[in-house]
């Protein structure tokens, strides 16, 4: 299957805002939620956006 | 030798030149290195030498070998496939790809080229046999710079104002003046960005060119040209770092966000109005004949 735009993944520091059926990343604060996204965008050819300051994913367009 | 032999060797000659010279422009279409031109040297010259011949073979009563063009008709679509085949292949690995209408631009010029060459040839053997050499020789250089203006196509220069615009973050999202472009998380990537990364507004200068520039290929195509021609901040596995063009609902008006490797705002300036204006791309609304007969539209 050809994965054509879609969330990779979630990294949040307040865990109830995430929808499940994702993989999510809990963090403490905001700076690991930082380092996780940059990570994570890295490995997963994605984008990081911010949808709030909580909560980031990462989206393969 | 007969009497045909010096009109079909400068029809030959004259129409294998045109190619050469058409060939120059090419540069930014297509990698002009020494196996593509040989291709296409080597098809100008069938296309010249099926142009010269059906002059004298009129001449000759021999009617039949003009069915010899609609050969050089269908083999001359097939340049275009194989073109529109070759260049769709290696977009895939372009960090920003041309874009199907970009490529279906070029594959067509190359069709029409070797169109070109084919009456560029049949009008110079044409002259030669009906008046003399030195008439031929005028209606080859006048080809030559018909050809020459017929594949200039119109460019975005013609059709919209371009003007630099600083860009800017509000929150993740960036902006180019009101034209947001894409959200960006990362405060790294948002540095990265301020850093090299260029804004331009394209301002139609009629409806038609709104409705241009909106196409999705015509961007494609522009940010394509920018990237090649001033270099691009980006790797693979870095999509952040995407060039990218978004609209203004509003008024219309495009906002083109670069990140080239060389900031040179002139030169970028310069570029993005020597963008062709896609053949797929362009439409003509104010054409329709509902816009004709109602109130006109702006």
């Amino acid at each position: 299957m050809i994965f054509e735009k879609g969330i990779l993944a979630a990294i949040t520091t307040s865990p109830r805002k995430v929808p499940s059926g994702i993989a999510v990343f809990h963090c403490d604060d905001e700076e690991e939620l930082k380092l996780v996204s940059s990570n994570l965008e890295y490995i997963l050819d994605g984008i990081a956006h911010e949808v709030t300051p909580d909560v980031f994913i990462i989206v393969k367009h | 030798m007969n009497e045909y032999v010096y009109p079909i060797l400068l029809g030959v000659i004259s129409g294998t030149l045109t190619r050469m010279y058409m060939l120059r422009t090419d540069y930014r279409q297509y990698p002009t290195h020494l196996h593509g031109k040989i291709i296409h040297i080597a098809l100008g010259f069938i296309a010249a030498g099926l142009g010269t011949i059906a002059i004298p073979a009129i001449m000759e009563e021999e009617f039949t070998a003009i069915t010899f063009l609609t050969l050089a008709a269908s083999q001359f679509r097939e340049v275009r496939n194989m073109e529109r085949e070759t260049l769709s292949r290696l977009d895939g690995l372009e960090l920003v790809p041309r874009g199907a209408t970009y490529i279906e631009g070029i594959a067509m010029a190359f069709e029409s080229r070797n169109y070109l060459v084919i009456f560029t040839s049949l009008l110079v053997t044409f002259s030669y046999l009906v008046f003399n050499f030195y008439v031929a020789i005028i209606v080859a250089i006048v080809c030559f710079y018909a050809s020459r203006i017929l594949m200039d196509g119109s460019h975005l220069g013609d059709i919209v104002e371009v003007e630099p615009f600083p860009i800017r973050f509000d929150g993740a999202g960036l902006y180019i003046d009101n034209i947001y472009i894409m959200n960006i998380g990362l405060r790294s990537r948002q540095e990265q960005i301020m850093e090299y990364g260029m804004g331009f507004i394209l301002t139609p200068k009629s409806f038609d060119a709104q409705t241009t520039i909106s196409n999705l290929g015509q961007r494609q195509a522009i940010l394509h040209d920018m990237s090649t021609a001033l270099g691009i901040f980006k790797d693979s596995g870095n999509p952040a770092l995407a060039p990218l063009a978004k609209r203004d609902l509003d008024d219309g008006r495009v906002g083109v966000f670069v990140l080239p490797q060389v900031k040179d705002e002139e030169k970028a300036l310069e570029i993005l109005r020597s963008v062709p204006t896609l053949e797929h791309a362009v439409r003509m609304p104010t054409e329709s004949k509902a816009n004709k007969k109602g109130r006109k539209l702006k």
